[in-house]
């Protein structure tokens, strides 16, 4: 054996003992690590999710530009329906607004009316409906659906133009939802943290107070700081890193299972998240865990342990 | 060279000094009993030596080395140049006896071919190479603080410190312990000793310093116990 390994073998030696001398620590240790982290990588699976179904959606969506008619009541139609003169005034002006407006379509009355016809066939609503009840309308897509209030400034009020509508407004309160949901999981997520940081704390207190023959010993022989350290430190990493795999697995069970085989299955309206957000996911919790555990067991380690 | 200059040391601000205006020098070779009655401040003298203590005013030097001063970084440096055995030996109880004497060197990084090589030596030395692989707990207290000796020397300090490494054994064989500390005295290394045993003291004719009430009442080459 390398003498590079037979040094490692000792060390780990040394953080077995550590870890096996206090062992329902360190399970406790792992489990708030694996809770924590789970709940953190949740709530990045709710971001990715807000995010995949803005994807699959703001690709759908547009915003309309809808035009006064004979029987519009807002005061931007005061003057009547909206002329060819304001038509042509609003298309020069979205067309300026290029690259924002990505696409400009424009819907006639008699558009509107087969359109109307086609969606509501099967109701008695579209026999009392012609076409010049209807209005004419700009369906406009954007390069950038956030940017949808630019638009709404730019025409909104203005003279022949009854209402701009945003399809988005209608998604938003659904994001809203998701949302919250993600910022409470989150929230969770630090507040487990921030225990699980405790508990590093508490187990560094323990193990020291387990190893302190060891660690009056070592001081003794002229251990260096680091060699004093480092046993502490790979316990609280060893712990990160095993709870680290936990969350992994809970947040693959919740993609493979109760993603894929439940909620898609039921919820056919929308596309979710992929395995890349649930690798993207698990590897910010194992690395943020890890950081965790390092910095909070160095914080924990100087304050329980004299050099 | 260990040099003390005026060493005051109190463990609280406001509580009597346990070391009160101390100056003495030891020689490198020299043995030295420090002797007193329990808290006159013969352990201060040695925690200040190991720098697990600092002194509020004088130097410690050794070697010219202000201990005081020593940057956090270079204590374990000292450390390495000091043994250092206690009353209890202070093994692991789960190591063997070669492991608690090869622990010393692993936390200092050697190599495996220089520990393979230095524990059965000083094992040796103190006696102990046919009980290399006991525990702990299936030696005498003679033989625990053999181990200890052997722990403290495997890094071939140039200065030994024990303090009352002869309180928990008997007579005969804190004798054994003292030949063997005079032995390692010989061959070239400082020892000091903390002690309370009279008998030993008289016994061995060595320099005595005796500490009352945290200063020097006596430094005396060949010394007893005390005049009774």
């Amino acid at each position: 054996m390398s003498p590079f390994m037979t040094r490692v073998r000792f060390v780990l030696g040394e953080v077995w003992q550590g870890i096996s001398r206090s062992i329902t620590l360190t399970i406790a240790l792992i489990a708030t690590f694996a809770i924590s982290l789970s709940l953190l990588g949740v709530s990045l699976l709710v971001g990715s999710q807000v995010n995949e179904m803005k994807d699959y959606w703001f690709d759908k969506v547009e915003v309309s530009i809808f035009l006064c008619t004979s029987g519009s009541d807002t005061p931007s139609c005061a003057s009547g329906p909206a002329t060819e003169e304001q038509k042509s005034q609003i298309r020069t002006d979205l067309e300026a607004m290029q690259p924002l407006v990505a696409e400009i379509f424009f819907e006639s009355q008699q558009d509107a009316y087969d359109r109307f016809v086609e969606r509501f066939k099967a109701s008695p609503i579209s026999a009392n409906v012609t076409p010049d009840q209807l209005p004419e309308s700009f369906r406009i897509k954007l390069s950038n659906p956030e940017e949808f209030t630019t638009v709404v400034n730019q025409f909104l009020s203005r003279p022949g133009i009854e209402a701009v509508r945003d399809q988005r407004a209608t998604l938003s309160k659904l994001f809203s939802v998701l949302g919250g949901l993600q910022a409470l999981a989150f929230g969770f997520a630090v507040t487990m943290l921030v225990v699980t940081s405790l508990l590093v704390g508490n187990t560094i207190r323990v193990t020291a107070y387990a190893r302190r023959r060891e660690i009056g010993i070592m001081r003794l022989v002229g251990a260096s700081k680091m060699a004093l350290r480092l046993p502490f430190l790979l316990e609280a990493i060893f712990g990160a890193l095993v709870g680290g795999i936990f969350a992994t697995l809970i947040l693959s069970v919740i993609k493979g299972y109760l993603v894929d085989q439940v909620i898609a299955t039921s919820f056919t309206f929308t596309s979710f998240f992929g395995w890349g957000s649930v690798v993207s996911a698990s590897l910010i919790c194992i690395v943020s865990g890890t950081l965790l555990a390092f910095i909070t067991a160095w914080f924990g380690i100087a304050k329980h342990l004299k050099v | 060279m260990i040099k003390f200059e005026n060493v005051t040391m109190a463990y609280r601000k406001d509580g009597n000094p346990a070391l009160n205006d101390v100056s003495f020098e030891i020689a490198d070779g020299e043995f030295v009993f420090l002797v007193g009655q329990s808290g006159a401040g013969k352990s201060t003298i040695l925690r200040l030596l190991i720098r697990e203590e600092r002194a509020q005013d004088g130097t410690v030097l050794i070697d010219d080395i202000n201990i005081g001063m020593l940057p956090e970084k270079e204590v374990p440096k000292l450390r390495r140049n000091i043994g250092m055995v206690f009353q209890d030996f202070r093994l692991l109880p789960e190591k063997t006896v070669a492991e608690n004497v090869a622990f010393a060197l692993q936390v200092l990084n050697k190599s495996p071919d220089e520990i393979k090589q230095t524990v059965p030596a000083v094992l040796d030395l103190v006696g102990l190479l046919d009980k290399a692989n006991r525990r702990p707990e299936q030696l005498s207290g003679g033989e625990q603080q053999r181990v200890a000796i052997a722990r403290a020397l495997v890094n071939r300090p140039a200065i030994l410190m024990a303090d009352e490494p002869t309180g928990n054994l008997d007579p005969d064989t804190s004798v054994e312990i003292m030949r063997l500390l005079d032995q390692i005295n010989k061959a070239g290394t400082t020892v000091i000793m903390a002690t309370h045993d009279a008998g030993i003291v008289d016994q061995m004719r060595k320099r005595v310093i005796e500490i009352t009430g945290g200063a020097i009442i006596r430094d005396q080459a060949q010394g007893v116990y005390g005049y009774s």
